[in-house]
């Protein structure tokens, strides 16, 4: 297998789609000419023309809805918002429109739309540009939610997506799009289901979900904690609607002990329902109450010491699994 | 228009006698508009439009029965009980939908002129809503983007006098409309839609433009509703004397005046009303003995791809 970067797996995601099939486009700010504001279409304007990588004007309503009523019509959009922090001023096209119609029109009408683009805190850049937004989307009925943290996720999962016919909200990160890692050779075909979760890591004394950013802190946090001789396993659900309850379950039923790491805020979002459902299923496997750790309770602030404070790391993930497997810092 | 006519007068007595549920927005005393507009398009063609979306949606074909079904929420309805009043869906007949959120729709349809352009088929886009959303931003966004894309679209505002309860002298700052049009580079039309051959002829004429390429228009329509935003609302922001003024531009009263003076004689009139009458009578009756809607719809309709609930256990927390 070859190595490349999250972003190059997310350009050949959409290359190779846009390649098999005349109705997939790609449309938002910055996509063509610029060359993607983090470089993730390089190149695919120069592939395609401009009759399918569309740079828009600032107007995300205007174009989120350009693309819903564009797939309704029979099309497959890609739409990339700079970032999710953008979409909130299209969250009635999403919630009102996308998710809606098909119910709406008695199930008569498609709407096979992708929605993508860097999703969480980058790095300093404050309060309104660090919004984790897989809460507001996952609550909604109607689209699916995705956030691979893998390069080799991201490719399989956008594939999957825009060969789909329902609304998908696709969530990558920032810091993500440097991230090297396998991804299948060329000509070799990944597409990965929705629903259907990864163990990143084997281990049986607990079992700690972590999608997105804060995969990569908890996959460290598990290597600290191996040293101490606690096994952890890690399992990455990849989409987080539909979620793949069983896969949790089975490894919390190995395990005995949770953790949930997430980088949402606390106050519900994916990150409790997860708790939730496993709390419900695998209630009687329990040893320890189920922990969390997520973003702090608070807006993004700018200065680097508060932001790494804020976001989860690997000693509050290690702290959380030492309480759930009541073991002593050695 | 008849037909439109007497289908709502029905529906808010079906209403009134709690056989309709939720909201009831009545179009009636602007049926020259949806029928006008219709006339001017040819199939492929497809039209969006607000929550008040009866009339259109009969005007382009939409049978009476499965419209009263919708809004008693019937198994046979349009949208087959998902929709209600504000959402009919006909999509066969190129009606792509009642919408409920004002503006919300007008990229939307912006979307469906795009895919005409893209794929390079000649068909073209209605789009209805009212004078109030021309003040919200949905509205300014998708006409910004098809003015910029020369897309194939006819934007049409029903300006019925009032957003809700609001005249517009108190919610715009300018009352010409196509003045807010002409920033986004389209052609703009304004005239009153009390004479459906007037809708048709004018209409045609932004239609023919868009399919030959030429770009959007934008049309502001004068035009009143005659009974309240919605069932709800007993209009008490307009008085008596203004109603039975704008009344006497009735279009159904203009065309049947035009009509004979065409040369048709009252009684075929009466005919034609006659049949209309057997129609909708008939769609009461069968909306009223159909099936209710059904839960295995309601679950199957969310989605393509069946990776979600399929029955209630499924979909509890």
């Amino acid at each position: 297998m070859r190595e490349l970067r999250y972003r190059e797996a997310v350009r050949e995601a959409i290359a190779e789609e846009m390649e098999a099939d005349e109705s997939v486009f790609l449309m938002g700010e910055e996509v063509g000419h610029y060359q993607g504001a983090y470089k993730v279409s390089e190149g695919l304007l120069a592939r395609f023309g401009e009759k399918r990588v569309i740079d828009t004007p600032i107007a995300e309503a205007g174009f989120a809805g350009i693309g819903i009523g564009a797939a309704m019509t029979g099309l497959r959009p890609v739409i990339e918002f700079m970032t999710w922090n953008f979409s909130f001023v299209a969250f009635d096209q999403i919630i009102s429109n996308a998710a809606k119609i098909r119910q709406m029109s008695g199930g008569t009408i498609d709407v096979p739309i992708v929605f993508r683009g860097p999703n969480g805190a980058a790095k300093q850049v404050a309060s309104q540009h660090s919004h984790s937004v897989d809460p507001f989307y996952t609550n909604i009925p109607g689209i699916f939610v995705v956030m691979p943290a893998t390069p080799r996720d991201a490719k399989g999962l956008l594939k999957t997506a825009i060969r789909c016919n329902d609304p998908v909200v696709f969530l990558e990160g920032e810091t993500l799009y440097n991230v090297k890692g396998e991804v299948p050779d060329e000509g070799e075909e990944e597409l990965i289901p929705f629903g259907k979760g990864r163990i990143g890591r084997e281990g049986t004394d607990c079992t700690i979900v972590a999608f997105g950013r804060p995969y990569y802190e908890t996959m460290q946090a598990a290597e600290k904690l191996a040293e101490d001789g606690i096994e952890c396993e890690v399992v990455d659900p990849r989409t987080l609607r539909p979620l793949d309850l069983d896969l949790l379950v089975e490894s919390v039923k190995k395990t005995h002990r949770c953790v949930v790491v997430h980088e949402h805020w606390p106050y519900g979002g994916p990150g409790a329902e997860i708790v939730d459902q496993i709390q419900r299923h695998a209630f009687d496997w329990l040893d320890a109450p189920i922990e969390r750790v997520g973003s702090l309770d608070v807006p993004m602030p700018y200065a680097s010491n508060l932001e790494n404070f804020v976001l989860p790391t690997v000693e509050r993930i290690t702290d959380a699994v030492r309480k759930v497997t009541y073991s002593e810092k050695k | 228009m008849y037909l439109i006519r007497r289908f709502e007068e029905e529906a808010a007595r079906a209403y009134a006698q709690g056989k309709i549920g939720g909201f009831l927005h009545l179009y009636i005393g602007q049926e020259a508009i949806a029928v006008g507009a219709a006339a001017a398009l040819k199939d492929g063609d497809t039209v969006f439009q607000t929550y008040r979306d009866h009339g259109i949606s009969l005007a382009l074909g939409s049978t009476p029965e499965a419209c009263m079904a919708e809004l008693f929420g019937k198994d046979t309805g349009v949208s087959r009980g998902m929709g209600g009043s504000m959402h009919f869906f006909d999509k066969a007949n190129g009606f792509m939908g009642g919408w409920g959120i004002v503006g919300g729709h007008v990229a939307v349809a912006a979307g469906a002129a795009f895919k005409a352009k893209y794929a390079g088929d000649d068909s073209v886009t209605l789009c209805f809503f009212g004078e109030g959303a021309t003040n919200i931003g949905g509205f300014h966004e998708g006409l910004s983007l098809a003015g910029l894309w020369k897309l194939p679209i006819v934007f049409i505002c029903e300006n019925n006098q009032y957003a809700m309860g609001t005249p517009m002298s108190r919610t715009s700052a300018i009352q010409d409309l196509t003045l807010k049009a002409q920033g986004y580079g389209m052609h703009g039309d304004r005239f009153a839609g009390y004479d459906v051959a007037t809708v048709r002829e004018r209409v045609q004429q932004a239609v023919d433009r868009a399919r030959k390429g030429e770009g959007p228009t934008f049309i502001e329509i004068e035009t009143y509703r005659f009974r309240g935003h919605s069932m709800s609302d007993p209009a008490k922001y307009r008085s008596r004397a203004e109603l039975e003024e704008r009344k006497k531009k009735d279009p159904l009263a203009i065309t049947k005046s035009q009509l004979t003076d065409a040369g048709m004689s009252l009684e075929a009139i009466d005919e034609v009303e006659e049949a209309v009458e057997e129609v909708v009578s008939a769609a009461v009756k069968a909306a009223d003995a159909a099936e209710p809607a059904k839960e295995e719809v309601m679950f199957d309709s969310v989605m393509a791809t069946k990776l979600g609930p399929k029955n209630r256990e499924e979909a509890e927390v």
